[in-house]
C-alpha cells in the first residue's frame, strides 16, 4: 500500500505530521545528530526576540511526577545572530523551517516578522503570545483576545507566509482565542504552550525554580492538550497542531483523532532525540495495518 | 554522541552506601575524557521522566564504570539494574578537564560523591603528573577514596583524618602546595566550591572545577543548566555544554 503521510497547514505541505516544537530542539543543530531533519514534516525554532535575551536566573528546570517544570524565560539570540549564524546551517536541510516569535510589545512583533520573512529558508511563523514564563508577551497577551486579535492582524500585514498562533492553555475557554486568531487572518493554531505550575522543597519551604512558577510540560498534559485540541477542533473551522506530552507514535494519532492536523514533540527530545524519526517510521507501519491511506484523514476523525 | 543500550556487567556497592555501576559501551569508553559525563536513562516509563547525570568515574577498555549513591527515585532503579539488562546512556557528554599544561602535580580536592570523576582521571594523568588527592566529607562514611593516589582526608566531625573540611585541609598543607608547580580540579558540594575558590584566588592557583545542577537533555537543546558567568554578562553558560568544567574564577558558584 502506498501510504500518503503529508499534511497540509494552510498553505503550507508537510512530508510529514511530525513538528519539533519550540525550545525543545534549540536551532537544530545539535538534535540533527540523532534524528535526521530531512525527514520530518518541520521544525520549530526556540521563540525569538527582537534583541537577545539572557532568561531566568537558575534553577531553570524541575522534574514532576511525568512532566517537567521550566523556567527559561525565552533565552534566545535575537534576530540579528539567528539571521548570521543559525540560519546557514538551517539552510542544509530540506525541512521546512517555522520560526517561532516572542516580543513584549505589539511592534516588536511585527518588526521580528518583517525582518525574518524576507529570508527564504523560513517558511511560516508561529507567534508565541503564551509563554508562562515572562509577564509581557507571555501571560499578559495570551489570555487577553484583544491583544491575540490584534497580534495576529498585525503580524498578519507584515508577510505573506503562514501564520500559527501559539495558544495558552492557560485560559477558561481556548476556542474564543483560537477563533480571534483565525477571524484575525492566522492560518493555524498551535495548542497547547505549558501549563502554570509550582514545586517547593519541602525541607528549605522554597519554590524549585527560581522564578517560583514555570510552565508544565511532558506526559503529564497530555490529557489537558487533547481536551484543548478537541474544544478548538469543535467550535472552530481552522488547522490544529496538537502539542502536550506526546510520547510515542500513539500519542501522535491521538491528537490527530482529536483534531490535529499535525503535532510538535516537545520534552520527549530531550529524553530521546532520536525519537522524532523513529515516530515517523511507526506511524507509517500504523497506516499500513490500520488500512490509512491518508494519514490526514486521521484529522478530527474522532466519533462522539 | 551517542545514545545506546549498554549491557550491565555488574553493580557493586563499594562501601557505605556507594555504588560502583559497570556497563560495556565501546563506542563512548574508547573516547570518553575524565571530567566528562553521561545522561542515563533510568527506565522507560514516564516516571522517572528525565535522564539523570552521571560523571564517568572510570574505564577499563570497552568499560565504563559509573559511581552513585542513592539520592532518589532514578538512582535507586539504576543501583539495582540486574547484571545481563540494559541501560540507555547519552554521550559523551560535555568538555572534561583540561589535563594539559605546564604543571607538575595535579591537586584533586573532593568532598563526598564529588570523588566520582576522579578514578578515571587519576588514570589518566598517572605516569604523566604527580597527583595528590585531598578528600573530604561530613563524617567518615562520606569520604570515597576508591581508586585515589595520594590521599589526604578531611572530616567535619573529625571520624577519620583532619578534623575540618576540605578546604582548611588544603590550607594546612599550603606550604607543601606552594612548594610545587600545581593545578587543582575539583568536585563537591556548592560550600565547598566557594570556599575553594577564595582559597584558589587569595592563593593564585589555577584550579578548574566540575560543576553540578539540574539538567533536562544534558547537550545544550533546553536551556534549563544555566550558570552565571564572570565574564559574560550578557548571557549564561549552559553547564552541559560549555561545562560542566569550568575554570573556577570564570563562574559564579
Ligand atoms: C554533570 C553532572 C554529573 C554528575 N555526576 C554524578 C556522579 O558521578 N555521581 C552521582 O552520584 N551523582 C552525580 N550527579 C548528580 C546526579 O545526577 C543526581 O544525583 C541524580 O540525578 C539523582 O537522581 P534521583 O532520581 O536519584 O534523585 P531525585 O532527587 O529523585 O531526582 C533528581 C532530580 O533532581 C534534579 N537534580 C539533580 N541534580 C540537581 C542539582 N544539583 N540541583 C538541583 N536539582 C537537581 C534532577 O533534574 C532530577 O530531576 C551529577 C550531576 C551532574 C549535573
Ligand atoms: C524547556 C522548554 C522550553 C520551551 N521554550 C519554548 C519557547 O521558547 N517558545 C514556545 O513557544 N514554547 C516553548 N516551550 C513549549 C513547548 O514548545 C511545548 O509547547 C510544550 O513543552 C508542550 O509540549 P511537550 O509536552 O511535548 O513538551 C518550551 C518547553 C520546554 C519544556
Ligand atoms: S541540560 Fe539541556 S541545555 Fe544543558
Amino acid at each position: 500500500m502506498n501510504i500518503d503521510l503529508s499534511v497540509k497547514i494552510g498553505s503550507l505541505t508537510l512530508r510529514n505530521p511530525i513538528m519539533l516544537a519550540s525550545g525543545t530542539v534549540g536551532y537544530g543543530n545539535e538534535i540533527s545528530e540523532f534524528t535526521d531533519l530531512n525527514k520530518l514534516g518541520a521544525i520549530v525554532t526556540k521563540s525569538l526576540s527582537l534583541k537577545p535575551r539572557k532568561g531566568n536566573p537558575p534553577q531553570r528546570i524541575t522534574e514532576t511526577p511525568a512532566g517537567m517544570l521550566n523556567a527559561i524565560g525565552l533565552a534566545n539570540v535575537g534576530v540579528e545572530v539567528f539571521l548570521k549564524e543559525k540560519i546557514p546551517f538551517l539552510k542544509k536541510f530540506d525541512v521546512p523551517l517555522v520560526c517561532n516569535i516572542a516580543a513584549s510589545t505589539i511592534e516588536e512583533y511585527v518588526e521580528c516578522t518583517r525582518t525574518l520573512t524576507r529570508e527564504e529558508t523560513i517558511k511560516a511563523f508561529e507567534i508565541n503570545i503564551s509563554c508562562p514564563n515572562v509577564r509581557e508577551g507571555g501571560l499578559i497577551f495570551g489570555n487577553d483576545l484583544n491583544a491575540v486579535a490584534k497580534i495576529t492582524d498585525k503580524v498578519r500585514s507584515a508577510t505573506d507566509k503562514p501564520i500559527i498562533i501559539k495558544l495558552s492553555p492557560n485560559v477558561s475557554y481556548i476556542a474564543t482565542f483560537a477563533k480571534a486568531a483565525k477571524e484575525n487572518g492566522a492560518d493555524a493554531v498551535s495548542a497547547i504552550n505549558t501549563l502554570v505550575g509550582t514545586a517547593f522543597n519541602i525541607i528549605t519551604r522554597k519554590p524549585k525554580l527560581q522564578n517560583v512558577t514555570g510552565g508544565l510540560s511532558g506526559p503529564a498534559i497530555k490529557p489537558v492538550a487533547i481536551a484543548k485540541v478537541l474544544e478548538i477542533s469543535r467550535e472552530v473551522d481552522i488547522p490544529i497542531i496538537g502539542i502536550g506530552g506526546i510520547m510515542d507514535w500513539k500519542d501522535v494519532i491521538e491528537f490527530m483523532i482529536a483534531g490535529s492536523s499535525a503535532v510538535q514533540i516537545g520534552t520527549l527530545n530531550f529524553i530521546d532525540p532520536s525519537a522524532p524519526g523513529k515516530i515517523v517510521k511507526d506511524l507509517e507501519g500504523y497506516c499500513e495495518k490500520m488500512s490509512v491511506e491518508k494519514i490526514s484523514s486521521l484529522t478530527a476523525s474522532y466519533i462522539l | 554522541m551517542f545514545i545506546l543500550n549498554a549491557p550491565v556487567e555488574e553493580t557493586i556497592e563499594i562501601d557505605n552506601r556507594i555504588y560502583l555501576l559497570k556497563v560495556n559501551a565501546l563506542e563512548i569508553s574508547s573516547i570518553i575524557k575524565p571530567g566528562q559525563f553521561l545522561n542515563v536513562r533510568v527506565s522507560e516509563r514516564v516516571s522517572p521522566l528525565l535522564r539523570r547525570p552521571f560523571s564517568v568515574c572510570d574505564v577499563d577498555g570497552e568499560h565504563l564504570y559509573l559511581m552513585f549513591n542513592i539520592m532518589g527515585e532514578g538512582t535507586n532503579i539504576l543501583a539495582h539494574k540486574p547484571k545481563g539488562s540494559e541501560i540507555d546512556i547519552l554521550g559523551p557528554l560535555g568538555n572534561g578537564f583540561n589535563l594539559g599544561g605546564d604543571y607538575k602535580t595535579a591537586v584533586i580536592v573532593a568532598g563526598g560523591l564529588g570523588a566520582a570523576p576522579f578514578p578515571y582521571f587519576t588514570r589518566t594523568l598517572t605516569g604523566k603528573k604527580d597527583i595528590l588527592s585531598f578528600i573530604g566529607g561530613r563524617s567518615k562514611d562520606d569520604v570515597i577514596t576508591y581508586n585515589l593516589k595520594n590521599v589526604k582526608e578531611a572530616t567535619e566531625d573529625g571520624s577519620r583524618g583532619f578534623k575540618g573540611n576540605v578546604v582548611q585541609l588544603l590550607e594546612k598543607n599550603i606550604e607543601l602546595l606552594k612548594s610545587k608547580k600545581i593545578k587543582i580540579f575539583a568536585c563537591g558540594p556548592t560550600p565547598m566550591l566557594r570556599a575553594l575558590k577564595s582559597f584558589c584566588i587569595k592563593n593564585e592557583f589555577d584550579c578548574e572545577v566540575s560543576t553540578e545542577c539540574a539538567m533536562a537533555c544534558g547537550f545544550g537543546i533546553c536551556q534549563g543548566c544555566s550558570i552565571e558567568s564572570i565574564t559574560e554578562q550578557e548571557k549564561y553558560l549552559l553547564v552541559c555544554k560549555d561545562g560542566p568544567v569550568f575554570n573556577i574564577k570564570d563562574v559564579v558558584i
